[in-house]
């Protein structure tokens, strides 16, 4: 007998109790949870985002779809990077006024060289204002995980309002479970030493959001 | 700390040293009242709870009613997307399913998330007698590690430790691993954090294979989902070739809609935050983007035999947020490391003996690891009856009936000890039935006072193995009463 099977076997004969009759979808789930904590118009949307992010010590950027290169040049200038990955969706005027030299992330390039990357700028699949998250779903505009992961300053671009839903409930409807996803709630933080919180482990120590006005 | 659980003392002795180490209970005391009072915030802000809660403890509930059904569909939607699964019935199982996969990959070395099951079935210790190092990722895992050291909390596992222990741990422990801490390194929690940065990154961007745990499996989509806050999960989880992910049974959620009631529940239960940082999704494996591999591990180890326990059942709907440990006042006292398992404080009390079993002293003295306060209950996010459990394991302890153990129903004997207690009681019962009994016993106790230790005994001994003796006083209030009438407080 294979572990699956005695496993399996266990299983049925532990649940000896439940009813031979009874269907998983007898047991009742009451769903009368809310979909939404508040009601918001999308400005206050928006604004419960990047008040939830800062809150979070993500740096929110405002700006609308003709300032959006300016911003991201000034973004990278501050940060002082000399090389900046982007993903191979991107849209290009984004970066059209980007000094740093551009790195494309290839399937061949290997962490290392991810590794001495200063910036990374993407796009975003959602938002969700109630927690304050971004989720990246691997999207052209987006990119492989690793690519927001391993650099040191993550440039978030989001579309306000229409990538920005109020709730978690609401996330998971806008999301395609097929693809890998990637929830980020502020930068990389511990609170693992006298759960005094750091920012700033492996994963990204800056994490700058621009919410774009269409 | 020789960094197993294995051989460790029952509960009672256990504690009786940690509650006598006043940086142990300050370190536990000032972490453990910091996150209950922000989880309490956190959780004030949803107006909804009590009902997110209801339908968590409701979607678990249907899923281990229907436990088997939730398993094969899991399985078949993991292998539509790519991925392979296993099936281990014990922890040794486990392990050798995992030695044997890494081994299969040609590597010698492997990153690990943070992962409650590995701890319990011993992973790296088993990895290590295969050849095979394994390297803790997560900053207090590593701590832990580093230390030769053992969890002693299910979120923050290195609770028991300050910042000044961290900094020698890393000083004299770093270099043996890889790359060493800095020579001027202080006790600030930013440059401890920069340390194990630079320290595991160099592990990050050469590991071959990952290991992982995983907080929900979805049935309906064979999605798996993780957790955490540092990103050394994500790095785990994408950069590697291989990655193998080792998961108990009851981790099964039936539908992706679910995830919408845990992904609430659990980052304000366990971190109180609305939303961890990081949390990663993935579904079997992806094309040029991230593991080529992806084997899921389906863990028994004691579950079914829980499982089979209509009581104690509902301890599987844990989702080891730990907010139970943060309000426990005996784990606030005791420390984790005195439950003997991966799985400390008022889970742990009721978990553990039924994981493993009662046969051991130690796992027989858990269920009584509690004063039945009640406030574990209130603050489960899935609403297990923590002290309904308990008691339930008490009876079983004391009384005997019938188990299941690795699937197979036995009649449990009562445990030896409690007898000597029963017959401590009888007595007691014998000396406040005759009050001159009890008299000459209360003089003949307050004249021998500068004599007794803090344990009794003979068959007294049950008792006081998990209570102090209370001092006797001078004179007992018969006496006293008898000498004064009261008068000195009447006047």
């Amino acid at each position: 007998m294979s572990s699956r099977d005695v496993v399996l076997a266990r299983v049925r004969r532990a649940l000896a109790d439940v009813p031979r009759g009874e269907g998983y979808e007898d047991v009742p789930v009451p769903r009368d949870y809310l979909r939404v904590h508040g009601s918001r118009t999308p400005e206050e949307r928006v604004a419960l985002l990047a008040e939830r992010l800062a809150e979070y010590r993500a740096l929110v950027h405002h700006c609308a779809e003709d300032e959006v290169h300016m911003l991201v040049m000034r973004l990278l200038a501050e940060h002082g990077t000399q090389h900046v990955l982007v993903p191979p969706g991107l849209d290009p005027s984004w970066m059209a006024a980007a000094d740093p030299v551009r790195i494309h992330d290839r399937a061949a390039s290997t962490a290392r060289e991810l590794d001495a990357v200063g910036s990374v700028v993407t796009g975003c699949a959602v938002a969700i204002a109630e927690t304050g998250t971004i989720v990246l779903d691997g999207s052209p505009d987006q990119g492989r995980r690793r690519i927001s992961l391993v650099p040191d300053h993550h440039i978030c671009v989001v579309r306000v309002p229409d990538q920005v839903v109020d709730s978690v409930p609401e996330a998971l409807e806008r999301l395609d479970p097929v693809r890998p996803l990637t929830w980020i709630s502020g930068p990389s933080a511990t609170s693992d030493i006298e759960l005094d919180r750091v920012e700033g482990v492996h994963g990204p120590r800056k994490l700058e959001v621009v919410l774009l006005s269409e | 700390m020789s960094g197993t659980y294995l051989g460790m003392p029952a509960f009672p002795a256990a504690a009786a040293s940690s509650t006598q180490d006043a940086r142990l209970r300050g370190n536990l005391r000032h972490a453990t009242h910091t996150i209950r009072d922000k989880r309490a915030k956190a959780v004030a802000e949803l107006d909804d709870w009590a009902r997110l809660r209801a339908a968590g403890a409701a979607v678990k509930d249907r899923t281990l009613r229907h436990l088997d059904h939730y398993l094969e569909q899991l399985e078949e939607s993991v292998t539509a997307a790519g991925g392979q699964v296993h099936w281990a019935a014990d922890a040794a199982e486990a392990n050798a399913i995992v030695a044997r996969l890494v081994r299969e990959t040609g590597e010698r070395e492997v990153v690990k998330v943070k992962s409650m099951a590995t701890q319990e079935t011993g992973l790296n210790r088993a990895l290590a007698e295969a050849g095979i190092s394994a390297y803790e990722t997560d900053l207090a895992e590593l701590i832990v590690q580093l230390g030769d050291d053992l969890p002693s909390h299910i979120l923050v596992p290195a609770i028991h430790r300050n910042r000044g222990e961290i900094r020698d741990i890393f000083r004299e422990q770093m270099a043996r691993w890889g790359r060493p801490a800095p020579d001027d390194l202080s006790d600030a929690p930013a440059a401890l954090a920069e340390a194990a940065r630079l320290h595991l990154r160099e592990k990050f961007l050469t590991a071959k294979v990952g290991i992982s745990g995983a907080n929900f499996m979805v049935a309906d989509t064979g999605t798996l989902v993780v957790v955490e806050s540092e990103g050394n999960g994500r790095m785990c989880l994408t950069l590697p070739e291989t990655l193998i992910s080792v998961v108990g049974i009851e981790k099964v959620v039936p539908t992706w809609q679910d995830l919408e009631i845990f992904l609430q529940l659990l980052p304000r239960s366990s971190t109180a935050e609305r939303m961890n940082p990081y949390t990663s999704m993935w579904t079997g494996t992806t094309d040029g983007d991230g593991p080529r591999t992806f084997h899921l591990v389906l863990l028994d180890n004691g579950r079914t035999d829980t499982l089979a326990d209509t009581v104690g059942r509902q301890a599987l709907r844990c989702i080891r947020c730990s907010a139970c440990l943060n309000v426990c006042p005996v784990y606030e006292r005791a420390g984790g490391h005195a439950y003997g398992s991966a799985y400390p404080g008022p889970i742990g009390a009721i978990l553990t003996p039924q994981l493993r079993g009662t046969a051991s002293e130690l796992d027989a003295s858990l269920p009584y690891a509690s004063s039945l306060c009640g406030a574990c209950y209130e603050v489960c996010p899935v609403a297990i009856d923590i002290p309904e459990v308990l008691v339930h394991l008490r009876e079983r302890v004391v009384q005997g009936g019938r188990v299941t153990r690795r699937g197979v129903k036995t009649v449990l004997k009562p445990a030896k000890g409690h007898a000597a207690e029963r017959a401590a009681m009888r007595a007691a019962g014998f000396a406040f039935d005759h009050p001159g009994a009890l008299r000459a016993g209360q003089r003949l106790a307050a004249r021998t006072r500068r004599l007794h230790p803090r344990r009794l005994p003979g068959p007294g001994r049950a008792w006081t193995d998990t209570r102090d003796l209370p001092p006797v006083p001078a004179e007992s209030f018969r006496d006293w009463w008898r000498r004064t009438r009261g008068e000195e407080r009447a006047k």
